[in-house]
């Protein structure tokens, strides 16, 4: 069985086409049928029992991607599901995800994989692609079966939520997946620097008497990456980088010519430590919110290229769990649903970014990277639509989240730009 | 209605100068109290306070049951598990647990940095920080700066140097935030892998060696080091910490002027604080202990705020 | 409508009057043996102070003397909030079979007194307790009475009896003036 797609023509009439694949910026239609784009630009006559959406005003692109995203299933349903996650997402205007190994049983064979990329189907929202592990049980010790996973349907293999602290196996896994033409991605984290932390080490972890997480932790292990993808001439993908330091030194890279790629957090290039102030549980993830002379650095990374897509790491957690100490409370927060808000505002509206960047930061480099369908509007393209309007203006409310998860810190924030309209192989799966 | 300080007493930080100032005044008549053959007034007479102690502590426990039962409050002491991690009861449960007994004050200590405000913000009784993590112990910070303001009267441009591990000391960060309010000068001394990095930007100046610190200082709080800082590799060893940074009376005797030494106790004799100088004339720390009773008098008493409605019918005499 | 304060004692009738208390009080205890005087916080213990001295002055004897502040003996302090602590006290050692005269500026409700009865409990069993005050405003609420007044002034619920003495006031003089809103 396959994602399930529309069986009506589906008419996007009048929009602004942005889609960077085809360098397209102009005002026209976009047709979807069978699953795929029929036709897309221009002025296009409305085809019988076709479903019509107006988009006069808004801005038509290719279905948002986002390649960092925890569905917790298996294993913690009461958090979320596949399905709950997928949902989540088309209501962030995304139209694919790929969701993180860090399962319980951990994704790090085809049987787990098979069951995420089935459930993904059987939901009918979201596109899911599973991620595998890199070592069997995100041990660190051997090499999961990266082929077989493959087979399976996974596009790319994490120990995220962990780093690979052995530099050997992060080179034979560089190496391996050559052949499968799949990224690595790691969460960068020196553990023995990190051990303890909850939030970044500066001014702020003294303010509050916390032991924090200091900046070069995770540098360390991102030269480290860099120079084994060098070594081996695999594609090391960053996930979630933090700092000012990793910027740089994912420049050093590209650079030389080194395979490596890189993604940001919308709260990393919106939010400081200083949002985790009074003990803010829901401030806390990991890497850690960081100095707004890191904020600037990633955005400037993003709006040169040095990184490539902007991600959520979207990590619900139970409201039981978080309501805790900060020292105990488990990293993470949700972010599908306020990413796109998020983006707008603080690097579209402040002129860090263009839309056209916007767009290919959220889709077409996404796909690229990850070789994932979709991310055109081309003809002959996956029929994944995301339409929005980079103007208007809402505020978060948690209580109203498609996710099970409602651990964020933007709770009653106000963002300039919505998705309105999600379409998923033809389908309209989701209106604002 | 709360009183002048509000309904907790969180740290050091969140006060201002005149409510610190209101405290140590507040502590000095309460301490003759202590000297009373009856050692009681029936100030907070009917009042439940709960201790509740998720960290193993004698004397800081015991310091608070005095002063609550030289209030004439009833006094229940909890001793806790770990963290909510580990095992038992959330902090969330045991507080609520707590309120629905109809308690009027909390003293809490707990190895979480936050703790006591996490607890706070949470229960309606007045909650007083006994210490949470390495964030605050505030009334530790105050009976130090009784003790001071015993001997010099006015803390403001007093050279005020703590002494030892600073990174994980809520003392030494109770009275950085206080002294500072109070317009004292403070410095640090300790080895570096045991300061916060941030330090100089709380306005604290930093010396490597102990002689620099008693060269300048008026006083030297000095903190216990603990084992387990050796064991987990900031220091080499105990030995050499007391060689390069023991307050020993050969250094003392080097001072251009008589200092004052504190210490919060237990001591490691011998470590950071040799015998002769934890028993000798310059120390000051059998008083920070009275002072201490009293300090904790005046902040239960100063947080045991009144009912609005009631204060409005009483508003008519003045005796 | 407030109206101008009245004199009701100045200087010299101040004096007059607090030695003719002095004298109440040595009649009272019929001599100077186990008197001891103690002045409630604050007013009191300067008053206290005056009549130690001219009991000093006239019998060539200095009588045992104290202050108490009943701050944190007080009925309202559920109802008020804590009120700062003003000012010390501080008794001799004993005052098991002492005879204590109680001197305070202003009787009103007798609540002052009521507290400084229970603290002196808490200090010993005096053989006895007698309250000498400068001024009876009337209005009690519980069953107090002075031995020895100054002055009986009948007083308006309104208006307050304000005493004030040189060495905290600047000037001797006892006043009544209506209250102000703030009371």
């Amino acid at each position: 069985m396959a994602h399930p797609i529309g069986t009506r023509d589906l008419l996007i009439k009048g929009g602004r086409i942005i889609d960077p694949s085809q360098g397209l910026d102009a005002v026209g239609d976009v047709l979807l049928r069978n699953g795929q784009v029929e036709a897309c630009g221009g002025s296009l006559g409305t085809p019988d029992g076709a479903e019509v959406i107006d988009a006069t005003g808004l801005v038509v692109a290719p279905g948002f991607i986002d390649v960092h995203v925890h569905l917790r299933e298996p294993g913690r349903e009461d958090v979320e599901t596949v399905a709950s996650g997928a949902h989540s997402a088309v209501a962030g205007g995304i139209t694919a995800v790929c969701g993180m190994p860090n399962t319980k049983p951990v994704t790090d064979n085809q049987a787990v994989v098979s069951f995420v990329k089935r459930q993904g189907e059987n939901a009918g929202y979201a596109r899911v692609y599973p991620y595998g592990a890199i070592s069997v049980g995100q041990k660190g010790e051997t090499l999961a079966e990266i082929a077989e996973m493959v087979g399976a349907g996974a596009v790319a293999f994490s120990d995220d939520g962990k780093p690979v602290e052995s530099a050997q196996l992060m080179r034979t896994a560089l190496e391996y997946a050559r052949a499968f033409n799949v990224p690595i991605a790691e969460h960068c984290e020196d553990m023995t620097l990190a051990r303890g932390g909850s939030m970044n080490e500066g001014i702020m972890s003294a303010k509050l008497g916390l032991k924090g997480i200091p900046a070069e932790a995770e540098e360390i292990y991102v030269i480290r990456d860099i120079l084994l993808a060098k070594r081996t001439g695999g594609h090391i993908h960053l996930c979630h980088l933090s700092t000012k330091g990793s910027v740089e030194l994912v420049r050093w890279g590209k650079e030389r010519g080194i395979n490596v790629t890189a993604e940001v957090c919308s709260h990393h290039i919106s939010l400081t430590e200083d949002a985790v102030d009074g003990y803010n549980t829901n401030a806390k993830m990991n890497p850690p919110l960081r100095t707004a002379e890191d904020v600037e650095a990633l955005q400037q990374g993003v709006a040169d290229g040095t990184i490539d897509l902007l991600v959520t790491d979207h990590a619900p957690h139970h409201y039981d769990e978080k309501e805790r100490e900060f020292a105990d409370a488990p990293n993470g927060i949700v972010g599908l649903e306020t990413a796109l808000g998020v983006n707008c505002t603080y690097l579209l509206h402040r002129g860090i970014i263009t839309l056209s960047q916007l767009v290919d930061a959220m889709s077409c480099k996404q796909a690229k990277i990850f070789r994932l369908p979709g991310g055109s509007l081309a003809r002959g393209g996956l029929a994944d639509v995301t339409i929005f309007d980079p103007n208007r203006q809402w505020t978060c409310d948690p209580t109203r989240f498609k996710s099970k998860g409602r651990n964020t810190p933007y709770g009653g924030h106000t963002f300039t730009g919505q998705a309105l309209h999600t379409i998923v192989g033809g389908r309209l799966v989701f209106s604002a | 209605m709360p009183g002048p300080l509000g309904k907790d007493l969180l740290g050091l930080a969140p006060l201002s100068a005149d409510q610190i100032r209101l405290v140590l005044d507040t502590a000095v008549p309460f301490r003759e109290i202590s000297e009373r053959t009856i050692k009681k007034v029936p100030t907070l007479r009917g009042a439940t306070i709960v201790n509740l102690f998720f960290e193993a502590s004698t004397r800081t426990r015991i310091s608070f049951e005095f002063a609550e039962k030289r209030l004439s409050a009833d006094t229940v002491n909890v001793a806790a598990a770990g963290s909510s991690v580990s095992k038992g009861e959330t902090l969330v449960d045991t507080a609520r647990n707590l309120e629905a007994m109809k308690i009027d004050m909390v003293v809490i200590r707990h190895s979480a940095s936050g703790a006591a405000r996490f607890l706070a913000e949470r229960i309606e009784s007045n909650v007083i920080n006994a210490g949470d993590g390495t964030n605050e112990h505030p009334t530790q910070g105050l009976l130090d700066m009784l003790t001071l303001r015993d001997r010099f009267g006015d803390l403001a441009g007093r050279k005020i140097c703590i002494v030892g591990d600073v990174l994980h000391s809520r003392v030494a960060r109770s009275n950085i935030w206080g002294l500072t309010k109070l317009g004292a000068e403070v410095a640090v001394c300790g080895p570096r892998s045991l300061l916060p990095n941030a330090i100089e930007e709380m306005g604290v100046t930093v010396f490597d060696r102990i002689e620099q610190a008693i060269e300048w200082a008026d006083a030297l709080n000095v903190l216990r080091l603990q084992l387990e800082r050796m064991q987990a590799g900031y220091i080499p060893s105990l030995r050499e910490y007391n060689r390069v940074f023991g307050v020993t009376s050969a250094r003392l005797e080097q001072a251009p002027r008589d200092l004052l030494i504190l210490h919060p106790g237990p001591m490691n004799r011998g470590v950071e604080i040799d015998s002769d100088v934890a028993d000798g004339p310059h120390s000051v720390i059998l008083d920070q202990v009275t002072n201490g009773v009293a300090v904790r008098m005046a902040v239960l008493y100063l947080l045991a705020g009144g009912k609005p409605e009631l204060a409005e019918a009483a508003k008519k005499g003045n005796a | 409508m407030p109206t101008k304060p009245t004199t009701v004692l100045d200087a010299r009738a101040l004096d007059r009057t607090l030695r003719r208390m002095a004298d109440q009080i040595i009649e009272l205890n019929a001599g100077c043996e186990n008197l001891v005087i103690v002045g409630i916080q604050r007013r009191g213990v300067q008053l206290a102070e005056r009549i130690v001295r001219i009991i000093d002055a006239q019998e060539g004897v200095t009588v045992a003397s104290g202050a108490l502040d009943i701050t944190l003996y007080r009925d309202d302090l559920q109802t008020v909030g804590p009120r700062p602590v003003v000012g010390a006290t501080s008794l001799p050692w004993t005052l098991d079979d002492q005879r204590v005269v109680i001197v305070d500026d202003v009787l009103y409700t007798g609540r002052t007194i009521r507290a400084a009865l229970d603290e002196l409990a808490d200090f010993g069993r005096p053989a006895r307790i007698a309250l000498a005050v400068l001024v009876d405003r009337g209005g009690r609420e519980l069953p107090i009475h002075a031995d020895i007044v100054g002055r009986r002034i009948d007083v308006a619920s309104d208006q307050r009896v304000d005493v004030m003495i040189e060495e905290l006031d600047g000037r001797d003089e006892v006043v009544v003036a209506t209250r102000d809103t703030e009371g």
